[in-house]
């Protein structure tokens, strides 16, 4: 059975792929991955901003107390050198990874800022990353702020990249766009070799007892696939970038779905958080027994044949969609 | 050979030298030494080497008295050793000194002289501490300037080697050690040819060890210790030949010779000064002037004090001299005179009864004493100690640089005598610690030192206070070497960084006519000349000055510098100082900035370019008009109502007189008034709480916080509320206790507050329409200030609350009580001073403190104000500090007096009972005082008592009168930091706590020497980054709750009132009741942690949370009833390690120094927080009961 795939240019042996994750900070975990079948490993992100505010701060807090008083001019010893003020740990990683296992790895830049981006993809590719996949973190509630200039954030942030690095670069992006398949194809034009659909957003929490807005991070749960699974099937075979598919999928069958709506990669981080890496194993065995049961004989074979322009009735991923799931309550 | 140019203090010219000629370093942190052992410990963590190639091994121990035992130890075996200490740290070595000297063992002590501490503390400098190690046989050799610090490290260890007599290597703290001069820098070479390696090996072959075996440290009898002492005599006296030997051999390697004794001034000059240490400079600037006016004048300046060569002394002096001033930095009560002194007249009378005296006439000889602490010593002064050798009667004794009005001993000298060149920049800038200036000048000195052919010298003075502190930095350049030893007071540049320094301080009296004026100013270049007081204006006008001005905070808003306006005001310092041409200078800012800031990144870099950019951009000249147009006049420093000594005294000092003040202000034995930071009024809060009564729940957590007792509750009937202000505000007070016309107030002190926000962020109450809205939110100063001053005014006159009434152990009631700790000079948000004031208001009115020297000491007790106060009726803590390292015993004493006090007057009550009545007798001896109402009935009883005895005749009623206030129980406080509890004085603290006696301990826990800067303690955690532990600390934190636990019979809390504040004050209640040693552990959260201080209480409730700072108590008396005495009051760790300590830099920094450390050390951080969980949780469950449940007594 064939189950490779290829995602960004890059052969795959599989289509699942872990996604960003804390797991893969170890190098351990990453090899257990490997073990277990994972055709590819996306590391976890890079905050571009956060290590902008950590320079900020580490100076604020280094400097901020010195010459104040005379018996201490300052609180804190200077060490010569920070080994790790600008990613070199998150570098470091990569090129340890690369060390450690076969498949290939995915380095994983999340930010908004047009500056900061070239400069740490290019030193993921210089660390040895075989492709990039770009996280635009932005949830844009400013009120003044228009469709046209969000999307050209994104626009200039891909181009940039792709003008500093040779490697596939991958954009990770939220729903929220007033065309979105519109958007999709801006980006595929602007040279996207993948588009990974969706990023989840974090939603915040209200604690009543205190009346604070807090953040709440929550594992993806199976409904929450239906919404790339709607957007896979309406881009296949109208971008050229390759798909990704990411959030809630848990199994076999739902890697499935993935590919048969068109994806060329599902991606998994929740499941292997609540159950561990070895998931993956369990998650292929499963997709290769529907496969077999169903004479399938390879993931090519299956890729986007329920997408829009495979299915004769796009109804059912619009608008009558939305009316026959109302109906089947009655 | 070229060497390079530096521009370094004098600590770090002498750890440069020290680390390179060394193979071991024990130190111990102390003021000024620290940043000695600083360096040398950040150079070994670099891995630099010595001049032997390897990475000398620096070693931080519990005490100086343990440095000098590990450092005789290393030396003993053979290794070449060092230390860097000061003041009582050198007097803790005193005893190893003389074993080290007595085993004529080579090795330099270098040592930054500081004044030990007498009737006060000082950190400044003196030579008392070096003077009381003459008897130790340590040479003593001094150096004046930055280069000669430099030169004679190298120079005192080649001759130690070479003459195996210890040396004493000094120079004057502060003005020596933190100055900051451009002076060439030694080079390996230079090291390597001046240390003779054979001298090296001999060194090491006279070691133990146990391959060549022999014995030393014997005990020796009376009939030869004395024949074997003597055996030394050969070294000693071939040891000043030995020292100039090496001089030579250093002048003939790079130029400057040096000797014994350096003679400067004309040849034939018949009046001489002779002293050591920087005020020889001063002294040879002012010769050099003197002579040039063609005075006979000269300065000898002693290098090597000890051994002292009486041959080389009188021989450098000319033979002309008639008279001779000998100075001396340091006091020695009730001697014939002070040391030098007395070595001048030893020497010239022994020369002449020898017959080698060289003089042409017996010379005069007085003695005189200057600059001790510091004190300023300067040409004026110089200049009339020659004026008094011209007198037919030299006043001998004589002290110059005080105003002595009580033994006549001052020379009165002109203060405006001045030598200061024209062709010298002399620059004062006015700055706030926080504000980065201090750093921005040292940066400034850098570039002008190593830019350009110019000499550059800088001085900084700063606040004993630690929020708002004010820094004044002094600057000269010129084209010839700087010997101006004391501070510019003639500048021909002024910068105020700060607005409202304007109405503080007269900093323009210190601008010479012409002078150029850099102000900081939030008004544009339009608005600002009306802005200025009128005392300003007219000293500009009539001083003719160049007035500039920028908006600073402004461009650094604007530019993400935040409040850091260092770059910016540097960078017009330049623009118009005229140091430098201006495009020149900015490349040479720009270059520094990214040679400072590059390794933290592009970030940082860029944001401080912008910076001077904008900085060029916004300064402008401001005309100036003829006429002064303010109306603005500067305010009373203290308020009228003041009491006398503080408006006669501490005033003066406040408003920075306090040179001015005579001998006769102050008591001859270090007293001072309490209750006297309350009329200190520092303004220094940008903004202030303000109190919203719709939302307040009166839960006093706010009162609770405040680190510095601005904010407080009171509850008072309406009657008193009549005449209250306008804006005075009262709510309707919550409780049936208080009954139906009862107000709840709560105010705030505006002028008090540092704006530090623990309150607001403490405050649970939140409007229910408008979350974002609390029960407090800050809100700017100035426009409330007066009207809040008012009202704070009119509070302070309600009825406080009756203590008799309150359940004190709750927080709410506790907060009801006055402290009696208030204003004190802490960091804004001090994470220990809450701690302070609960005490104060728990046990105030009957507390005596014994604090060790530290944090708690400097804001407690550092004139002019200072914070522990007292009631209506007078009483309220007595306190003070004795040193850093017995503080423990210290209290033991006054618990140990007062029991004795006590116990004598129950003997007395009962010799006089029928005298005085049984029935009073029995009930002032049967009193139960465990409660307030119970203390209060027990001091009316004590009352009518005095009132019986004062008509009484008998010598008995006489004694017990005196003794009477001791039948109202007392509370003995022991406070201080981790460094004494956990370092230092544990020892003793662990003997107190042994003792049995009724004493409580408060350790105020920051783990790290936060006074000192930072340096890491036993208490200091594990993964923790701190001096001496750069890359984390690899040992977790001591456990001294468990040791203390160990004794069965000592009550033990582990705090955190952020994270439980009931179970505080129950904790400090227990304490305080339990009649025994009691040990309170409270977790205080600091700038030395890294933390925005805002959030103290919040990082406090994630320790707990964490269980990395899990809350117990200990009780004894628990055990008494059967019960457990453990018990655990925080819930098992709910959130990782990781979640705490990662908001805080003091972790943090390691994942950007060492990510792969940093991961380790949080790992086994996290381990040790479970094992140490398990451990408390076994305890707690355990039916732990002691055996024996009898008394415990001393």
């Amino acid at each position: 059975m064939d189950l490779t795939t290829t995602y960004m240019g890059l052969k795959l042996k599989n289509p699942v792929v872990p996604s960003a994750s804390p797991l893969s900070a170890e190098v351990d975990v990453v090899k257990r991955m490997e073990d277990a079948g994972a055709a590819a490993v996306v590391m976890y992100s890079l905050f571009e901003e956060q290590i902008n505010h950590e320079i900020n701060e580490l100076d604020h807090f280094l400097n901020s107390t010195s010459d104040s008083f005379a018996e201490a001019l300052n609180y804190f010893p200077e060490p010569e050198e920070f080994k790790n003020l600008h990613a070199e740990e998150y570098l470091e990683q990569i090129r340890k990874l690369k060390e450690a296992v076969e498949i290939p790895v995915i380095g994983s830049l999340n930010g908004v800022s047009p500056g900061g981006w070239m400069e740490y993809a290019k030193k993921m590719e210089e660390a040895g990353a075989d492709a990039l996949e770009l996280n635009v973190y932005y949830v844009a509630t400013d009120p003044e702020l228009t469709s046209e200039k969000v999307e050209a954030l994104y626009l200039e942030n891909l181009e940039s990249v792709k003008k500093a690095v040779k490697i596939p670069v991958a954009m990770k992006l939220g729903p929220y766009f007033s065309a979105f398949a519109n958007m999709a194809v801006k980006l595929d034009r602007a040279g996207a070799d993948g588009l990974v659909l969706f990023n989840r957003f974090y939603q915040p929490d209200i604690d009543l007892e205190n009346l604070e807005v807090v953040p709440n991070l929550q594992f993806s749960t199976p409904p929450e696939m239906r919404l790339p699974l709607r957007w896979i099937a309406a881009l296949y075979g109208k971008v050229k970038a390759s798909l990704a598919a990411t959030s809630g999928i848990h199994t076999g069958t739902d890697v499935i779905k993935m590919i048969m709506v068109g994806a060329d990669v599902a991606m998994i981080a929740s499941v292997l958080m609540q159950e561990g890496v070895e998931k993956i194993a369990d998650i292929l065995q499963e997709m290769q027994n529907w496969m077999e049961k169903k004479e399938y004989q390879s993931v090519q074979q299956m890729k986007g044949i329920l997408s829009y322009q495979s299915i004769k009735d796009t109804d059912a991923y619009e608008r009558a969609n939305y009316l026959r799931v109302l109906q089947s309550f009655k | 050979m070229q060497r390079k140019m530096v521009t370094i203090d004098g600590n770090e010219a002498a750890a440069y030298v020290a680390h390179k000629v060394n193979e071991v370093i024990a130190i111990y942190p102390i003021t000024p030494s620290s940043p000695m052992g600083e360096w040398a410990d950040a150079w070994s963590a670099q891995g630099q080497k010595n001049i032997w190639g390897t990475v000398p091994t620096v070693v931080e121990m519990q005490s100086e008295g343990g440095a000098s035992g590990a450092v005789h130890g290393a030396l003993q075996s053979g290794a070449l050793t060092t230390t860097f200490t000061a003041s009582q740290g050198l007097l803790l070595m005193i005893p190893n000194m003389h074993k080290i000297a007595g085993e004529l063992t080579s090795t330099v002590f270098h040592v930054s002289a500081r004044t030990v501490a007498t009737h006060a503390l000082s950190i400044f400098g003196d030579h008392s501490d070096v003077m009381a190690t003459r008897s130790t046989g340590f040479a003593l050799f001094a150096s004046n300037s930055i280069q000669e610090i430099m030169d004679f490290a190298l120079i005192a260890q080649a001759a130690t080697l070479e003459g195996r007599v210890p040396v004493l290597h000094f120079f004057d703290g502060f003005r020596s050690s933190h100055e900051i001069q451009k002076i060439e820098q030694l080079t390996m070479d230079d090291m390597r040819r001046m240390i003779r390696d054979e001298l090296v090996i001999a060194h090491r072959e006279r070691a133990l060890s146990p391959d060549h075996p022999v014995l030393r440290g014997t005990a020796q009898n009376p009939d030869h210790f004395f024949q074997a002492r003597e055996t030394v005599n050969p070294f000693y006296m071939k040891f000043p030949e030995v020292m100039q030997k090496n001089m030579d051999r250093f002048a003939e390697l790079t130029g400057r010779q040096y000797h014994l004794f350096d003679y400067v001034g004309h040849p034939e000059a018949e009046r001489v000064i002779v002293l050591m240490g920087s005020g020889a400079e001063a002294a040879h600037e002012t010769v050099e002037y003197l002579v040039e006016r063609g005075e006979k004048v000269g300065v000898l300046k002693v290098r090597l004090f000890r051994p002292f060569s009486i041959k080389h002394f009188v021989e450098a002096l000319p033979k002309t001299v008639k008279a001779i001033a000998a100075l001396d930095r340091t006091k020695e009560p009730g001697s014939a005179g002070e040391p030098l002194y007395e070595d001048v007249v030893t020497a010239i009378n022994e020369s002449r009864t020898e017959g080698f005296m060289p003089f042409e006439e017996i010379p005069v000889v007085i003695g005189g004493r200057y600059g001790l602490s510091s004190k300023e010593f300067t040409p004026a002064m110089i200049k009339r100690i020659f004026e008094e050798l011209e007198k037919d009667k030299p006043k001998n004794h004589f002290t110059i640089g005080i105003h002595d009005d009580v033994t006549h001993t001052s020379l009165e000298y002109d203060p405006n005598f001045s030598i200061e060149p024209d062709d010298v920049f002399r620059g004062m800038f006015y700055g706030l610690g926080s504000d980065g200036t201090v750093g921005a000048n040292k940066n400034s000195i850098k570039i002008i030192g190593e830019g350009t052919d110019y000499f550059a010298q800088g001085y900084f003075v700063y606040d004993s206070k630690k929020a708002g502190a004010v820094t004044v930095s002094h600057l000269r350049f010129g084209k010839k070497p700087i010997h101006s030893t004391y501070l510019v007071n003639r500048a021909n540049f002024i910068a105020c960084h700060q607005f409202v320094f304007l109405e503080k301080f007269d900093m323009l009296k210190f601008a010479e006519p012409g002078a150029t004026f850099l102000l900081n100013a939030p008004y544009g270049p339009d608005e600002v000349w009306d802005k200025l007081p009128r005392k300003v204006q007219e000293q500009i006008i009539e001083k003719k000055l160049k007035l500039y001005v920028i908006n600073a905070y402004d461009v650094a808003r604007k530019t993400g510098m935040g409040g850091r306006i260092n770059t910016i005001m540097q960078t017009c310092f330049f623009a118009i100082s005229g140091v430098l041409p201006r495009d020149e200078a900015i490349k040479a800012i720009k270059d520094a900035i990214q040679k400072t800031y590059g390794k933290k990144g592009e970030e940082v870099v860029q944001k401080n370019f912008a910076a001077v950019d904008h900085a060029l951009e916004n300064l402008h000249e401001i005309k100036v008009p003829d006429q002064p147009t303010s109306n603005i006049e500067l305010p009373p420093v203290v308020p009228d109502k003041a009491p006398k000594y503080v408006k006669e005294v501490l005033a003066k000092i406040i408003a920075g007189h306090g040179d001015d003040l005579p001998v006769s202000a102050f008591a001859p034995d270090g007293t001072f008034p309490t209750g006297t930071a309350q009329w200190e009024k520092r303004n220094i809060a940008l903004e202030i709480p303000v109190w919203e009564t719709d939302i307040c729940i009166q839960c006093n957590k706010c009162v609770m916080v405040c680190p510095h007792s601005v904010i407080r509750a009171k509850v008072v009937d309406g009657q008193y509320l009549k005449d209250a202000p306008e804006t005075f505000k009262s709510v309707k007070a919550r409780g049936k206790e208080w009954g139906d016309d009862a107000y709840y107030v709560l105010q705030v002190s505006p002028e008090d507050c540092t704006g530090c926000e623990l309150c607001v962020e403490v405050c649970p109450a939140k409007d229910k329409t408008n979350p974002s809205r609390k029960a407090l939110n800050m809100a700017p100063q100035i426009p409330l200030r007066e009207q809040e001053s008012k009202n704070w005014e009119f509070f302070l006159e309600l009825p406080e609350v009756d203590r008799k009434k309150l359940r004190v152990d709750t927080v709410k009631d506790s907060q009801f009580l006055q402290p009696l700790f208030e204003f004190s000079g802490a960091c804004a948000g001090c994470g220990e001073t809450p701690y302070v004031k609960l005490a104060s208001q728990l046990f105030g009115d009957r507390m005596i403190v014994a604090n060790a020297t530290g944090c708690s000491s400097i804001y407690g007790g550092n004139l002019p104000t200072t914070p522990w106060t007292f009631n209506k009726e007078g009483r309220g803590p007595a306190w003070s500090n004795s040193l850093f390292e017995d503080n423990a015993e210290f209290g033991l004493g006054f618990r140990l007096t007062i029991d004795k006090h006590a116990e004598q007057a129950r003997e007395l009550l009962k010799t006089l009972a029928s005298e005085i009545g049984e029935e009073l007798v029995d009930a002032l001896l049967q009193a139960d005082q465990s409660s307030e109402a119970g203390i209060h009935e027990q001091r009316e009883r004590v009352k009518i008592l005095k009132d019986k005895l004062k008509q009484m005749d008998s010598q008995e009623a006489k004694l017990l009168l005196s003794l009477a206030d001791y039948l109202v129980r007392k509370s003995v406080w022991i406070i201080g930091g981790d460094g004494w509890a956990y370092d230092i004085g544990f020892g003793g603290l662990d003997h107190v706590l042994a003792s049995g006696r009724d004493v409580n301990l408060l350790v105020l826990d920051t783990e790290v020497y936060s006074n000192t800067g930072g340096q890491m303690s036993k208490a200091t955690p594990l993964g923790g980054v701190a001096k001496f532990a750069f890359a984390g600390k690899p040992q977790p934190k001591k456990d001294l709750a468990l040791q203390a636990i160990s004794y069965g019979y000592v009550y033990v809390a582990r705090v955190a009132m952020g994270a439980s504040d009931v179970q505080t004050v129950k904790a400090f209640i227990e304490a305080e009741r339990y009649k025994g040693p009691s040990l309170i552990i409270a977790y205080s959260h600091c700038i030395a942690h890294g933390i925005n201080m805002r959030y103290g209480l919040k990082q406090q409730k994630l320790a707990v949370e964490s269980g990395y700072w899990p809350l117990f108590r200990f009780n004894p008396e628990r055990a008494k009833q059967g019960e457990n005495p453990f018990q655990l009051d925080s819930k098992p760790p709910r959130i990782p390690l990781v979640e705490y300590a990662y908001n805080e830099t003091r972790y943090k920094m390691l994942t950007k120094i060492d990510p792969e450390r940093a991961k380790e050390l949080l790992a086994r951080a996290q381990e040790e927080v479970h094992k140490r969980w398990k451990l408390y949780e076994r305890m707690a469950k355990s039916l732990y009961v002691p055996e024996s449940d009898e008394e415990v007594t001393a």
